[in-house]
């Protein structure tokens, strides 16, 4: 009788939220699964199975692959950009908060709200910032004698502008994470190093903090990267995937063609492509967690 | 001799690169919250100030007057704490089970949540919103809201949460007589209160910030989240009210600084916590 009672009562524990993944995120990959292989549109009332048609498409048609191509060039400069970046200001601060706290704490703060602030909101500051003629980016490249470029409508320069903007506001983030591995690095390892002679600056770094930072850093990369896969908030807000799709990434496409066009299967499949991809990058984060629960 | 002066030098430098790089970083904000206090004729011209000559307080108003602006930050409200409170009430009771009951398949649905974390949510966008279109659900706030009710990184932080605390605590408590909800909200919610308060900032930020699903899923401006309204608002504007723009950029920005400045540990736990959701 009991035993019953204990089953019912972990069902009204655990069943709603059973019930609700399954339902929003189990359910739909199955489905968008199946609809990457056919021509379904939304409103229609019927579909045909069309293989692997769609992904033909996203591979060969060489306006739909920019989507692809975009995306990793994206986050070949997002990715490394950040952690570098992240890398160096979580170094500078680490050492300086030994000596000054409180700027320490300031700075921290000023490098990590790019973060937390809208990312469509301050989108909308950088076109000002970028704008060809009144922003303050182009306004002091002429003080400095220097031509203005047109950032977020040429073709050859506007995917990396908004690969610097990614890096602005993700930065701070690597940092974070950098500044905990560095905090759990014991401080007996560079006494030791000191010891045996490698006491100071690069020295100190290559023969403690990087090894000791090994597990962060691959953290870090992946981090990032699934970050970049998911650009869209950007190019929604300041390119639209312009000019002539030299901005379109993964995200944005598949927004574009399912919900703008109503090309569910087509955008299904760049679900896909964007899922695999994301994916890959994961399971490589879980392996390296499991070989180092306590990173908080 | 030589190498003390050395490395004060060097740390001069780093600490002089380090304030630079932060006024990078700031730029936008500060570019930003220059424009907005401008008058219209000030931002025009070709000069760079960053200081206005005189505050123009009335972008702020044209924001408000205009843009819907207010609306949306009464639907960003709505919608944060409407998925907020869902994800708990969900994630809660089935974490507690995960972390201090035995029971059969309670590894397939610890599974099941961390196969949940691989997915991220734009995978999961097409399904949904045939799925609300078939009900007619679309362009509500149950659209913004109820797709995001199962919060497998929610769980996922709770379980780790529970899992810290001493069982005996629970089992005396069932001894007492408690019912298994009771405990569940009335002894182990509360003792789990840091973790939920990183969960709570990781989630608003995540949908005050979001554009990518009130995009999708509504398409009257009556329901529009702030960042929807910052782009009715753009794609409305001509050019002649950018100080107004930026205005409202900064109030929608505003809300997320603040409650980052006011609980900046949390604030950086939770999202940095927030790294293991896919």
């Amino acid at each position: 009788m009991t035993r019953r009672r204990e089953t019912l009562t972990t069902l009204v524990l655990v069943g709603p939220a059973t019930l609700a993944m399954t339902m929003l995120i189990f359910v739909p990959v199955v489905v968008v699964a199946g609809l990457s292989f056919t021509d379904y549109q939304f409103g229609a009332h019927s579909l045909n199975f069309v293989g692997l048609d769609n992904y033909r498409t996203l591979f060969t048609d060489p306006q739909a692959r920019r989507a692809v191509t975009n995306t990793l060039l994206y986050a070949a400069v997002v990715i490394p950009g950040t952690c570098t970046l992240g890398l160096l200001v979580a170094l500078g601060l680490h050492s300086l908060a030994i000596r000054a706290p409180r700027a320490a704490a300031v700075l921290r703060a000023a490098y990590f709200l790019p973060v937390a602030a809208t990312l469509v909101a301050m989108a909308v500051a950088w076109q000002m910032l970028l704008h060809p003629n009144l922003g303050l980016v182009n306004q002091m490249l002429a003080a400095a004698g220097l031509p203005g470029q047109r950032w977020l409508s040429d073709r050859g320069l506007v995917l990396y502008t908004l690969a610097v903007i990614g890096i602005w506001q993700s930065l701070g983030y690597a940092m974070v994470l950098f500044l905990a591995g560095l905090a759990a690095i014991p401080p007996q390892l560079y006494d030791a190093a000191e010891v045996d002679g490698a006491g100071e600056g690069w020295d100190r770094f290559w023969t403690v903090t990087w090894p000791m930072l090994g597990p962060t850093t691959l953290f870090v990369l992946v981090i990032t990267a699934t970050g970049a896969f998911r650009a869209f908030e950007t190019v929604a807000t300041l390119t639209k995937g312009g000019p002539a799709f030299a901005s379109d990434v993964l995200v944005y496409a598949m927004y574009r063609e399912g919900f703008v066009y109503f090309k569910a299967g087509y955008s299904a499949a760049i679900t896909m492509v964007f899922f695999v991809l994301t994916l890959a990058v994961t399971v490589l984060k879980f392996r390296v967690l499991e070989n180092r629960v306590h990173y908080r | 001799m030589t190498r003390d002066l050395t490395r004060v030098l060097t740390r001069a430098f780093a600490l002089a690169a380090l304030i630079l790089g932060a006024v990078l970083v700031l730029s936008p904000f500060l570019w930003m919250l220059a424009l907005s206090l401008k008058a219209p004729d000030e931002i025009f011209t070709p000069n760079i100030d960053l200081i206005p000559n005189s505050l123009h307080w009335e972008n702020y108003a044209a924001a408000f007057g205009r843009a819907n602006l207010l609306r949306s930050l009464w639907n960003g409200t709505i919608v944060c704490s409407g998925i907020l409170v869902l994800q708990t009430i969900f994630a809660v009771p089935c974490a507690f089970a995960l972390a201090q009951r035995r029971f059969a398949g309670r590894g397939v649905v610890f599974g099941l949540v961390l196969a949940g974390l691989l997915v991220p949510f734009h995978v999961t966008a097409i399904p949904i919103f045939l799925g609300l279109a078939q009900v007619r659900m679309l362009d509500s706030y149950t659209a913004l809201i109820a797709p995001f009710a199962a919060s497998v990184f929610g769980i996922f932080l709770f379980r780790q949460a529970f899992a810290a605390l001493p069982t005996e605590v629970f089992e005396a408590a069932r001894v007492d007589g408690l019912s298994e909800p009771a405990i569940v909200w009335r002894i182990a919610f509360p003792l789990a209160l840091p973790a939920a308060t990183a969960f709570a900032l990781f989630s608003i930020v995540a949908h005050w910030n979001d554009l990518f699903w009130p995009l999708i899923a509504t398409s009257n401006p009556a329901l529009a989240t702030p960042p929807r309204a910052i782009l009715y608002f753009r794609d409305a504007e001509s050019g002649a009210e950018v100080g107004a723009l930026m205005a409202a950029a900064v109030v929608v920005v505003a809300p997320m600084v603040a409650l980052f400045l006011v609980a900046q540990r949390r604030f950086v736990q939770g999202l940095a916590a927030g790294g293991l959701k896919g």
